[in-house]
């Protein structure tokens, strides 16, 4: 099932005054990786507040699986969507226990064998009772991912997942979500400074530039033949403004 | 120094031969202050929570008042529930003065603030992007506000337990709205003023040590609540 899963029109968000992201028009294809680049105050981690539904936008359409999103969503259309962000935030108690929580709020069936299946996949199988204070940052972040994908969401918005991690667990991480997209069709977009990180995972990306969209291409289009000079001179590793 | 050892010795006769005096005392203490601290906690926690959690116009207003409450006098409070509760007062209808409800509602009075306001503390303590967490796992408003409690509940607990701190040592307002009477508004504290004045020291003494051990077994539990062990 192709096609494309959200598609944003004219999508303004302001904090007070501050305009953090102005965008005319991107859409995120279905099925594939997206990968969202750019430097710090780009307006990548707000771009994913919206495409969840944490937040709304100021003005604008989302227009999320063919359905406009307007004001208050449904639960049900909200829990098709989750993130995994940057820190673990992981709450007090066991592994298991967080891994089970979204399933729980769902109060579906089969929860203990779901669980322990996610766990294996994530290299965590034998964690399962383990306190979440006794775990490295790389395994603490791989539980955040295990508590994401147990819910098998359509949309998995990443904001950089990696960014804290030695890599081994980073490539871990990407590992994984690689399969999940590969395996599952899962819809992916991840929020990422690192471009090489961007050049392994992504099928298409997009580079955000003070709230602005400045150019979105296949991902090997965007690396070899960026058509905008700061998305050349971002790949270059050159502060861009 | 021989007067407190021989009042100590007497304190303890009175406990172990469990002395009908002390045991009506102890227990209208502690119904008394339970009461009013379940209606705290009730109360208490989940308007801390959502005071902690929402953002509404005046919110701050309304925490500054917290903070005043939460060092209210106590005998402030017992002359405010006095008015309210006497005769020509606003709520002299109910006939509650001089009975365990205007002492329990004294109570409520002054222990709600403290703890809605470590409740509201422990609460604003959590790692304010949880809540987007939890939201973006599927957490509905109440799913999310449930699970942050249960984030913050050591902080919670030391709520509970300042509440039960602030009631159970407190004289001023149960002796003025609840009189003292014996048998059926007398305190822990109360008798301990009463029983001092007449130097019944032996009798001071047995209930001070009560009082004491009422607050260790209190904060003990709650340790153990809070998943410490007590080494």
């Amino acid at each position: 099932m192709n096609g494309t899963v959200y598609e944003l029109r004219d999508v303004v968000k302001l904090y007070g005054q501050r305009e953090v992201l102005h965008l005319d028009h991107l859409e995120i294809p279905r099925g594939e990786i997206t990968c969202i680049v750019g430097p710090n105050g780009a307006g990548k981690s707000s771009l994913l507040r919206l495409l969840n539904f944490l937040e709304s936008p100021t003005s604008g359409q989302i227009i999320f699986d063919g359905h406009p999103v307007n004001g208050q969503v449904p639960l049900a259309l909200k829990r098709r969507v989750t993130t995994v962000f940057q820190r673990p935030l992981l709450l007090s108690g066991s592994v298991y226990e967080n891994v089970a929580y979204g399933l729980k709020l769902r109060g579906e069936k089969g929860i203990e064998a779901r669980v322990r299946q996610v766990l294996e996949r994530v290299g965590l199988a034998e964690f399962a009772r383990a306190s979440v204070r006794t775990l490295s940052g790389g395994e603490a972040q791989r539980v955040a991912l295990a508590r994401a994908i147990v819910i098998e969401p359509e949309v998995l918005l990443l904001d950089e997942p990696t960014a804290n991690l030695d890599p081994y667990n980073g490539s871990l991480i990407e590992k994984i979500v690689a399969s999940l997209n590969r395996e599952q069709g899962t819809t992916i977009v991840m929020v990422t400074h690192n471009v090489f990180q961007a050049k392994r995972l992504a099928h298409r990306v997009a580079f955000l530039l003070g709230g602005r969209e400045i150019e979105i291409a296949p991902a090997e289009q965007f690396f070899t033949a960026p058509t905008d000079p700061r998305t050349a001179a971002f790949i270059r590793g050159e502060m861009v403004y | 120094m021989s007067e407190l050892f021989r009042g100590a010795i007497q304190a303890l006769r009175l406990i172990l031969t469990l002395d009908p005096q002390v045991l009506s005392i102890l227990s209208l203490t502690l119904r008394v202050t339970g009461t009013a601290l379940l209606f705290s906690t009730l109360m208490g926690v989940p308007l801390g929570g959502l005071l902690a959690l929402k953002r509404f116009i005046g919110r701050r207003v309304v925490i500054a008042l917290l903070y005043t409450g939460m060092g209210l006098p106590p005998v402030v409070v017992g002359l405010f529930v006095y008015l309210l509760l006497s005769r020509s007062g606003p709520l002299g209808y109910l006939g509650w003065l001089f009975t365990p409800r205007a002492m329990i509602l004294a109570q409520v009075i002054i222990s709600l603030p403290l703890v809605m306001g470590f409740t509201m503390a422990s609460v604003m303590g959590v790692e304010p992007e949880l809540r987007l967490q939890l939201a973006s796992l599927g957490a509905t408003n109440w799913q999310a506000t449930w699970t942050i409690l249960k984030e913050a509940r050591n902080g919670v607990i030391v709520s509970i337990v300042a509440g039960f701190g602030s009631i159970i040592s407190e004289v001023g307002a149960v002796m003025l709205v609840g009189g003292n009477i014996e048998g059926q508004t007398r305190t822990l504290t109360t008798a301990i003023v009463l029983e001092t004045r007449k130097g019944s020291f032996d009798l001071a003494m047995a209930l001070g040590i009560i009082l004491l051990a009422l607050s260790f077994i209190a904060n003990a539990v709650m340790l153990v609540l809070q998943g410490r062990r007590l080494e």
